[in-house]
């Protein structure tokens, strides 16, 4: 019994783990999904995202020093999603309205370009320093899970968790049911088709660079409040990298399930494996499973088949 | 011919010149569409006849020579200006969105009528949800109109040929447009379908007064349905009148049975 409880425990930490990748890998399959690029710097997005709302709640920040007050949490989130708005018009000004018809290799080229940039910044402007990142949500274990079931289950994890839940719905709406949710799947499936129905290219990719912007900023906020705003943060873009191999680069629900593969995965392998190769298998396990997957189905749970013609 | 307005031009391109690197691909064109008319564009493979209407929606900034469109001049389009302005087209090779059903992806003609801004869409609430319902009306009457009902939820890439070229003309149907451009409606299909698709032009013209190109090669349907025809070859016009002219005239003759050179 006792056994028992404990997978139940690894596979539910795991789960929760699994969310908090599926929030990144989210936002990679928006801008994939739109336009074809593989964004590098989305990572770097929600580093960039947590450092802009640490900035608006703490007194040691620039808005501090400028205005000589803290924003409360309900204000500073807004005011950090508007930076991120802010912040895909002007990639797409300055970087992605010249690469317009250029391979998808160097949109790519130029994603990584953004990240060191993006990255650059964040330390010029915010100091490089781990910040404690506190918007209010619970920590420490659920007592209620404690009580019931005899779990440990992280507040946090749960509140997660259902943020995860929220989003997913409210882009899977947006991306049926709505006009500009149509256009960007329009973008995405045929360019020239979405041009001649009115789709202007310029303010898509702005609305795509900003949606994936403000799960950036979702990304950052849990990340953040979990281990603290620090850089290491742009690196969990590479957990998220396996993720959407296993998902597929183009579906949103693939991140999801994906996410979760890889948590609990690794989570598991690493409790009833990791004794017998010496342990550390989380940093790898999401990469041999990615590798498989590359080898025996390399389009992905739910992604689109890849068919080549010669 | 409609009576009507007939002698109202809509459109007249000016001394079109397009050319890709050292490839000609249009010389010197000008013709006009008048308002309400049926306008054919006719020629062998290779005449430039796609090319211009790439040229009127935009997609192609020709070099030279000028596009009036609505009492307006410039000397190119750009594809959304062309799309609100209300130019509709379709495409030779069939451009839709496959993964898409046929409704959504007949709403997505109605972009240029729908206007609520992103916050409400995102919620899916208010203005955004009212102008959803009366933009999804709209297209189903374009739907009744089409006779599809049948296939309104299925992803256009299972469809077969026939009708997804009847899902790209609702598309461009549900956009309400001033001026048509269907670049070879009728290509690949069966007599039956053509002629479907020949009542479905015609209706469109006479019931809501759309003025349309037209690219088609199958010459009884053109003789039958377009009030003038413009004749392109290797990018030049070669004749430009009714269909009864066209027919007559000599250098089309030439153009398409080719001539001897002895």
């Amino acid at each position: 019994m006792a056994f028992d409880l404990f997978l139940l425990e690894v596979v539910i930490s795991g789960l929760m783990t699994g969310v908090m990748y599926a929030l990144v890998a989210l936002g990679f399959v928006l801008i994939f999904k739109a336009s074809g690029i593989f964004n590098f710097a989305q990572g770097v997005l929600a580093l960039f995202a947590a450092l802009a709302l640490y900035d608006f709640l703490s007194e040691d920040g620039w808005f501090f020093s400028l205005f000589g007050f803290t924003l409360p949490v309900w204000l500073a989130i807004p005011a950090t999603a508007a930076i991120m708005i802010f912040l895909a018009w002007i990639i797409e000004r300055s970087v992605l309205r010249f690469l317009v018809k250029q391979d998808q290799i160097i949109l790519f080229m130029a994603t990584i370009g953004l990240a060191f940039v993006l990255e650059g910044l964040g330390d010029l402007l915010f100091g490089s320093d781990v910040k404690p990142l506190n918007i209010g949500i619970p920590q420490g274990a659920s007592d209620w899970a404690l009580d019931t079931f005899n779990l440990y289950i992280e507040k946090l994890e749960i509140v997660a968790a259902a943020t995860a839940a929220v989003l997913v719905i409210i882009l899977a709406i947006f991306f049926q049911k709505t006009r500009i949710g149509r256009a960007l799947r329009a973008v995405a499936d045929d360019h020239q088709a979405a041009l001649s129905v009115g789709v202007s290219l310029d303010k898509i990719w702005v609305i795509v660079w900003s949606v994936s912007g403000i799960v950036a900023l979702v990304a950052g906020i849990m990340w953040g409040s979990k281990s603290g705003v620090q850089f290491s943060l742009s690196l969990i873009a590479l957990k998220a990298l396996p993720v959407l191999i296993l998902g597929g680069f183009t579906s949103v629900p693939g991140a999801i399930v994906g996410g979760l593969i890889i948590g609990v995965g690794e989570k598991v392998a690493e409790v009833y494996l990791g004794p017998y190769v010496g342990g550390a298998l989380e940093n790898w396990f999401a990469y041999m499973l990615a590798l498989a997957f590359l080898l025996f189905r390399p389009q992905g749970l739910f992604g689109e088949r890849i068919i080549e013609r010669v | 011919m409609n009576d009507r307005a007939q002698d109202q031009i809509l459109l007249e391109v000016d001394a079109i010149s397009l050319s890709f690197g050292g490839v000609h691909a249009l010389t010197d064109v000008s013709f006009d569409i008048r308002k309400g008319e049926v306008r054919s564009i006719i020629g062998p493979n290779g005449a430039g006849k796609s090319s211009m209407l790439n040229v009127i929606n935009g997609f192609y900034h020709p070099q030279q020579g000028t596009i009036t469109y609505q009492g307006q001049k410039r000397s190119q389009m750009k594809p959304h200006e062309a799309a609100r302005g209300g130019i509709a087209r379709t495409f030779q090779n069939i451009a839709l969105f496959r993964g898409m059903s046929t409704l959504d992806n007949i709403m997505t003609g109605r972009n240029t009528q729908m206007s609520k801004g992103l916050f409400w869409q995102a919620l899916r609430i208010g203005p955004a949800l009212r102008e959803e319902i009366e933009n999804r009306e709209f297209v189903e009457h374009v739907i009744d109109f089409l006779e599809i009902q049948a296939i309104r939820k299925t992803p256009v890439g299972k469809l077969p040929y026939g009708l997804q070229k009847r899902v790209e003309l609702g598309r461009a149907l549900a956009a309400e447009p001033t001026l048509l451009l269907l670049d070879e409606p009728m290509a690949g299909m069966n007599l039956e379908e053509k002629e479907d698709m020949s009542r479905f032009i015609l209706e469109t013209n006479e019931e809501f007064g759309t003025t349309i190109a037209l690219i088609e090669h199958d010459m009884s349907v053109v003789m039958d349905i377009s009030d003038r025809v413009v004749v392109l070859d290797y990018g030049r016009k070669i004749a430009d009148g009714t269909p009864e002219e066209v027919r007559a005239n000599q250098s089309v003759i030439d153009a398409y049975l080719g001539v001897s050179h002895d």
